[in-house]
């Protein structure tokens, strides 16, 4: 190409965008961004390539149970669009993906994206455009506590802190002399897990005899779990997601350490007992503790529950050849069945500030996929939708209550 | 002194896993001088062949003979049509190819299987063995006496088979082997196809420990890369002496070394690919040599 | 050409006037990467050294960004040459290193690096941040300037100049004395040796530069998006780089800018298709490109330039010394 040529190809470029920019005329904007008479838009990321893909089914989740209520006539006629993208588990890029949605495909908000990195990247610039950020699927205690800077932000599972606290109440009421091995994942997970353990012990932090953290490119947890064990620890905390908590859970067996497990609920469902039961037999499962708030669809409990019910038809129907026993899905349905609440409890007028407002007046009794009994809930002063959860002990083949639900902290 | 034996035990069982990638490397650099950096991704596929035949029915060690001959075949075939362009070019070329080969590879692996992870039928029962105070799996065992008797056939293949030494020469002369009336570049292709075997075997190993899912061996390939470099590039004993000693040595340092500790392990395996690359790039077993220029 | 360059000139000028403030934002990351990836055109393609952890020279100067402006307030004039000084240093250390480590084990070295950097990063939590990160405070634009230009139309012109600086020192530090060194030294070092090229100064330089040109990029990256964690600065992140250079043009200043687009707009657009798409497409282009068109896109584009050119103009002109070079290469 001749340099002449190129020139007048780049100035007749410059000249048409100018063009362009002339003739675009910004869009009247009396309508709420999002929301037409039959449609919301939303949008948010999940990581559905990458290291922390196996998080993409809570994304199919929700997608799945938005598809089953348009299917149903939608949200006051409205049905929704989720605009759920993919972030590799890579902040700057989910940040461009957000505004991309924020202000090319004007979504209404931003539902459930997954992970503490990506959403503390997104608060900022989804709270300064005043686009709600609903339910964020992770567990850090900040969506809940720092309201004040940033209320446009909302989270929905219980926080890793509250759970440790949970334990921490259980150990010192029952086992007040327990020599305390953990294991946790080093990253902010795992970390929060942690510290909720040493703030719920107080003063008895020092129970916690030894500590060790695992990478997750870590091949195995068998030296961890050896050294943890060698402390002298009669009690071994597991904060770890479910591939390694499968492996320290065998690896205890393995090593015939008698001692009290507890296992964190994100690894506690039935596909993690049974494998490690497998590998390490009945010893490796039985008797461990853990607490739950959603309903296990592999739990004999629920055989006739109308929750799972639910949930089974939904899976079978939208996301056909999806596994029923991945509780990451029922996770997405329940984070989707808050928003649609929240939705409805906004009205047929929708506006961000209303969703909002729904966001922190919740109270929900009848959400299906969360144990019976546990209420989503939420006030201006309180923006933590679940806090309760039941202590459960592992039977060597299911989970069996102890004791009622329980509230962390307030 | 129990925790001692206990954690070189430990560390064994997962140095076994490094060591049988690492042999795999070997294989391949001793054929044609470089490192195939999607070694690991393709014994992830060949697994995810071998969980899906086992799917559809197959018995699990039937699963592994089909798979292990489809591994062969493929990777031959990946040769003939991929690496054969770049044959002779610039290491870079062929380090780029290989790096081209690791991503897609991946990326097939996730769009046709998922990232949900998958169990994986172990081939040896998990029943736990105790010696004393030290104690162990029946598959730990099972994993180390797979990766030495890899070893032993690959010793016996090259050392006193007529093949072995067409493969040896063709490495070593490649056109005096030419001359010999060797075909070199086929030899070249059978190099991938029995390392893509090695690997496969060694997937089939690793994915009961690790779980089977697209990136299963992303976290152990940097290690066996560290494994084969301590042992010596091109030494498949180096290999596995390298790999289990790695494991022994991250374990301890572990368990006793509080600044390093269990969060510092990938920083180590670069500090000895580095270390040793520079002191002694022939590695533990390798023969120093000239170098070339 | 000067005429070229100007047009390019208005044209990158005008862009953030007309497209959405997310594009500018985009293109943002695109000079970005476009800066980091010219780094390892400096390295791979001029001095013949390979790099699979450039991602580590971007955390630094991240890092050294977030930890400036966060910590100590220090605004980003200061801070990003202050992380370009940081990176090349530790890359001149690199590449002492690298010397002593020719071809496939340069690339399994810095690929241990790459994995090496998120567990030295949440490691060395009084600094870093730990696993949690660093949060910026978000950019703006400076105080007289807000009533203007919106912050992503700022720092979009502040990364496209920067760019603009960093190409210009590249070309003109290349087309010298300095570029000569570096390709003879690539071509045949013994030659090179034996007319008096010092291969310890100039290979260390190019690792010490390219290294540099990450860490503006990682500042700028972590800067526009007020954050700066270990995920940030994955395996991934490293292999991205190589592979936009590979296929954007080893040997070509062109090919880093189509290098940068294509990193940055990849992955958004192949997730249409399927997430994993992204991962299949970066693998079977990397291979396609290097067997079939070792130039890169920006290789294709003359090669397609010069047949237009041919048609338009039976009498064909000499090539200009540029386009020889880059055939040459090419």
């Amino acid at each position: 190409m001749s340099i002449r040529r190129f020139t007048i190809i780049a100035l007749t470029a410059i000249l048409a965008l100018a063009a362009g920019a002339v003739l675009t005329v910004p869009a009247a904007s009396q309508a709420v961004t999002g929301v037409t008479a039959t449609e919301i838009v939303i949008g948010g990321t999940h990581p559905y390539s990458g290291p922390a893909s196996a998080y993409s089914s809570i994304g199919k989740g929700a997608q799945a149970y938005f598809a089953y209520v348009n299917d149903k006539g939608g949200v006051a006629g409205r049905k929704i669009t989720y605009k759920d993208l993919d972030d590799a588990y890579n902040p700057p890029q989910s940040l461009q993906l957000v505004k991309q949605l924020v202000e090319q495909d004007k979504v209404f908000a931003i539902f459930n994206s997954l992970g503490t990195p990506v959403n503390t990247v997104l608060r900022p610039y989804l709270n300064e455009k005043q686009v709600p950020q609903l339910f964020v699927a992770t567990g850090a205690t900040t969506w809940g506590r720092d309201a004040s800077k940033f209320p446009w932000t909302i989270g929905w599972q219980p926080d890793y802190e509250a759970e440790s606290l949970i334990y921490a109440k259980n150990v010192l009421a029952h086992e007040p002399s327990a020599k305390i091995a953990v294991l946790y994942q080093n990253d902010d997970y795992g970390q929060d897990y942690l510290k909720g353990l040493q703030n719920g012990l107080g003063a008895k932090a020092s129970m916690i005899v030894k500590t060790a953290s695992y990478e997750t490119t870590d091949p195995d947890v068998k030296a961890q779990v050896a050294s943890l064990k060698a402390s002298g620890a009669d009690t071994f905390f597991i904060f770890a997601t479910p591939k390694f908590a499968t492996q320290a859970l065998v690896a205890a067996a393995q090593l015939s350490w008698k001692t009290k497990v507890y296992l964190n609920s994100v690894s506690n469902s039935q596909v993690v007992m049974k494998a490690a039961t497998t590998q390490g037999g009945p010893a490796a499962t039985t008797g461990v503790v853990s607490v739950i708030y959603l309903k296990d669809p592999t739990d004999p409990r629920y055989a006739n529950d109308s929750g799972l019910a639910l949930y089974k038809q939904i899976m079978a129907k939208y996301v056909p050849g999806g596994d029923v026993n991945d509780q990451f899905y029922l996770y997405g349905m329940g984070a989707a069945f808050t928003f649609v609440d929240a939705l409805q409890k906004a009205g047929k007028d929708l506006t961000r500030e209303k969703v909002m407002q729904a966001a922190i007046h919740l109270h929900e009794t009848d959400n299906p996929f969360v144990i019976p009994g546990v209420i989503v809930q939420t006030s201006p002063d309180d923006r933590f939708p679940i806090r309760q959860e039941q202590l459960a002990q592992y039977d060597g083949t299911r989970w069996g209550l102890i004791g009622s639900l329980m509230t962390a902290r307030r | 002194m129990q925790e001692l034996a206990q954690q070189v035990v430990s560390g064994l069982a997962t140095g076994s896993i490094f060591a049988s990638m690492a042999l795999a490397l070997v294989l391949i650099y001793r054929s044609m001088n470089v490192i195939n950096f999607a070694q690991g991704e393709m014994a992830m596929l060949s697994t995810f062949v071998a969980w899906e035949l086992n799917q559809r029915g197959l018995p699990i060690w039937a699963a592994f003979a089909l798979t292990i001959v489809i591994a062969f075949v493929g990777a031959v075939a990946l040769e003939r049509i991929v690496i054969r362009p770049v044959e002779g070019a610039a290491p870079l070329t062929i380090v780029i190819v290989t790096l081209g080969l690791f991503t897609a590879f991946n990326g097939i692996a996730g769009w046709i299987w998922g990232y949900v992870l998958k169990t994986f039928p172990s081939p040896f029962p998990t029943t736990p063995v105790r010696v004393g105070d030290v104690a162990f799996s029946l598959q730990d065992i099972g994993i180390i006496v797979v990766s030495l008797g890899t070893l032993l056939a690959i010793y016996l293949l090259f050392q006193k088979t007529k093949l072995g030494l067409a493969l040896r020469a063709s490495a070593l002369y490649p056109e005096q082997s030419r001359l010999a009336g060797i075909r070199v570049s086929w030899m070249l292709a059978l190099g991938w196809g029995l390392a893509s075997v090695v690997g496969a075997i060694s997937g089939f190993m690793v994915a009961p420990v690790v779980f089977l899912e697209p990136n299963m061996m992303q976290g152990i390939i940097v290690y066996a890369f560290a494994a084969a470099v301590l042992g010596g590039i091109e030494s498949p004993v180096g290999a596995v002496v390298g790999g289990l000693s790695l494991g022994v040595v991250l374990a301890l340092l572990g368990a006793y070394v509080d600044f390093i500790g269990t969060d510092l392990r990938l920083p180590v395996a670069f500090a000895i690919i580095v270390i040793v690359l520079m002191v002694r790039p022939a590695g533990l077993f390798g023969r120093q040599k000239a170098v070339r220029v | 050409m000067r005429l070229a360059l100007v047009a390019c000139g208005l044209l990158v000028a005008l862009l953030p006037w007309v497209i959405p403030p997310f594009v500018t934002f985009q293109l943002t990351y695109v000079a970005a990467y476009a800066i980091a990836i010219l780094g390892l055109v400096i390295l791979i393609g001029y001095s013949g050294q390979i790099s699979l952890g450039h991602g580590a020279f971007m955390a630094i100067g991240g890092y050294t960004a977030a930890i400036l402006l966060a910590g100590a307030g220090i605004g980003y004039w200061v801070s990003i040459p202050l992380a370009a000084l940081l990176a090349g240093i530790v890359g001149i250390g690199l590449g002492f290193v690298a010397l002593r480590l020719a071809g496939v084990y340069l690339a399994l070295a810095t690929l241990a690096l790459a994995a090496s950097v998120p567990p030295l990063l949440k490691r060395f939590k009084a600094l870093t941040g730990g696993v949690q990160g660093l949060s910026l405070p978000s950019p703006h634009a400076p105080g007289p300037l807000q009533p203007f230009v919106s912050s992503e139309t700022w720092f979009y012109y502040l990364t496209w100049a920067l760019a603009a600086v960093a190409f210009a020192l590249a070309w003109f530090v290349l087309r010298g004395r300095v570029g000569r060194s570096l390709r003879a030294l690539r071509d045949s070092e013994i030659a090179a040796v034996a007319f008096g090229v010092n291969p310890v100064f100039y290979k260390t330089l190019a690792f010490g530069w390219s290294a540099a040109y990450a860490g503006i990029a990682g500042a700028i990256i972590a800067i526009v998006t007020a954050y700066a964690s270990p995920d940030v600065y994955s395996v991934a992140l490293s292999l991205e780089l190589l592979i936009g250079v590979v296929i954007g043009g080893l040997h070509s200043f062109l090919g880093a800018i189509l290098g940068g687009i294509v990193v940055e707009f990849l992955p958004l657009w192949a997730q249409k298709i399927n997430p994993a798409v992204e991962s299949v497409v970066y693998g079977v282009a990397l291979i396609l490109v290097v067997i079939f068109a070792p130039g890169g896109l920006a290789g294709g584009l003359s090669r397609l330039a010069r047949a237009l050119r041919i048609q338009a103009t039976p009498r064909s002109r000499p090539a200009s010394t540029i386009e020889a070079i880059s055939e040459k290469s090419a």
